[in-house]
């Protein structure tokens, strides 16, 4: 998006590394069926492919706003995909109005290359503060300041009902309290949902996304799922996870598994945001905290918020902290449950609490 | 370009020439070195493309900065005082000939 690396270096892998490795590829082909009784997928020009293992890895896609409201205009762009990114980017030019809707990372990420590239813009988010569904008070709060010192215009409890046009292109919005706003983009980042229309047509269990078991096997023994279409149950709760971290992990996960080993998902989750100079690093998960602790950081413009469910440590979102999250990665992952007390003095050394 | 060359714990070696200006956690996934992952994309924020650098290359392939010197307490493989984040060193003809290990957990 900052145009920073060129396209061919964004791939995780590239294009000949897989035929290198003897893993054959079909790229822009649609699987338009499974059908698991006869282990065939069926693609849209009519090819069967046998299999005797299948992995689901069909990610999520972003909401998006209805047609009815404007969300399907011209200069309403959402973001995933490359394509999106190569769509959007022309139109990030010094001075323009950009509208996000959305203030969850990829609204506020977003927002950050934005100001870089001298756009105007403002974050529109419907909850009472940014972040709210991902992160506790304290880590919106320092998000908020954050924006505000970059000059974005961020309004929390606050929704939008339509966007407005001209000559079938986004020029604006309208807000539940009335007012106008003036835009020349749009950027919509409501959040997403899982890809599971193949997985519910071939019959697999789905609950929030394609339930798999510890070893992302789905309903089906011969069907595996990993990433972003997943939801697996982690601590009692089933819970789906958009993450690298989480897609890596099951991915590598299902290979040994169909190697014949025997693993199961136990991987610590962890996740990452850069905005402007900020580096933001998450250990952990922090669903269901009912207590955090502010631990103040080694630099005027760093902390660590630690959070707490029961009075046990169960996730850190590290701000310009990577120690906080070095370390936070260690306890979390050793099972450690070092006191509110011991996290919130910045005299105690994080490292000897690993031990 | 820069001529690399990682080598594995099991005598294995891996050599390329890596075009200026990319860093050498891509050059190894690209070329499939193993126990390199790059999950973060090289953003600091994984650890998981760590190497030991030859001794004699030390000094070339720069300082270790403080976001990495923290990022490198949580490698799988302990770190050695030759350690590096290969995502942080990028190649330039200067590094021609350099001599990467892969940690390999035991």
């Amino acid at each position: 998006m900052s145009g920073e690396l060129e396209r061919e270096r964004l791939f995780i892998r590239p294009e000949q590394w897989y035929s290198n490795q003897g893993i054959s590829t079909l790229f822009s082909t649609r699987v338009e069926a499974i059908y698991p009784a006869e282990k065939q997928v069926i693609t849209e020009s009519g090819d069967n492919i046998a299999y005797e293992k299948l992995l689901l890895c069909t990610g999520s896609s972003p909401h998006t706003l209805p047609a009815e409201i404007g969300g399907k205009l011209k200069g309403v762009y959402i973001l995933r995909s490359i394509a999106d990114v190569e769509a959007m980017q022309p139109e990030f030019q010094a001075g323009r109005k950009l509208l996000i809707i959305g203030g969850g990372y990829i609204g506020l990420e977003t927002a950050a290359v934005a100001r870089k590239l001298g756009l105007k813009v403002i974050v529109l988010e419907m909850a009472k503060r940014i972040l709210q569904r991902v992160a506790a008070r304290e880590t919106s709060d320092f998000f908020r300041q954050l924006h505000r010192s970059h000059g974005v215009d961020i309004r929390e409890s606050t929704q939008m009902t339509r966007f407005t046009e001209q000559a079938g292109r986004v020029n604006g919005a309208e807000l539940a309290s009335g007012e106008k706003l003036e835009a020349d983009l749009v950027l919509v980042g409501i959040g997403g949902t899982p890809n599971t229309s193949l997985a519910e047509q071939a019959g697999l269990d789905c609950e929030n996304g394609i339930a798999v078991n510890e070893t992302c096997q789905t309903s089906n023994p011969d069907i595996y799922a990993a990433g972003d279409c997943t939801s697996f149950v982690r601590n009692g709760q089933r819970i789906r996870l958009e993450s690298v971290q989480n897609a890596a992990d099951q991915g590598n996960l299902v290979a040994r598994v169909l190697a014949g080993e025997q693993v199961s998902y136990q991987a610590l989750p962890w996740f990452w945001s850069d905005q402007y100079d900020c580096k933001l690093q998450i250990a952990g998960l922090n669903i269901g905290y009912d207590q955090t602790v502010r631990r103040a950081g080694s630099k005027p413009d760093s902390q660590s918020i630690w959070y707490y469910r029961e009075n046990r440590l169960i996730a850190v979102d590290a701000m310009n902290e990577p120690m906080a999250y070095a370390m936070g990665r260690k306890i979390i992952g050793a099972g450690l449950h070092p006191s509110q007390a011991q996290i919130a003095d910045p005299n105690v050394d994080l490292k000897s609490l690993v031990n | 370009m820069a001529f690399i060359t990682w080598k594995t714990k099991d005598g294995n070696e891996i050599s390329v020439d890596v075009k200026d200006g990319l860093n050498l956690m891509e050059a190894a996934t690209a070329n499939n070195v193993p126990q390199i992952e790059g999950e973060c994309g090289g953003c600091l924020s994984c650890a998981t493309c760590h190497v030991f650098v030859d001794d004699q290359w030390l000094e070339k392939t720069g300082e270790v900065d403080e976001i990495e010197d923290t990022m490198l307490e949580m490698t799988d493989v302990e770190r050695q005082h030759n350690s590096r984040l290969s995502c942080q060193i990028i190649a330039a003809p200067d590094l021609d000939g350099l001599v990467l290990f892969v940690p390999e957990p035991e």
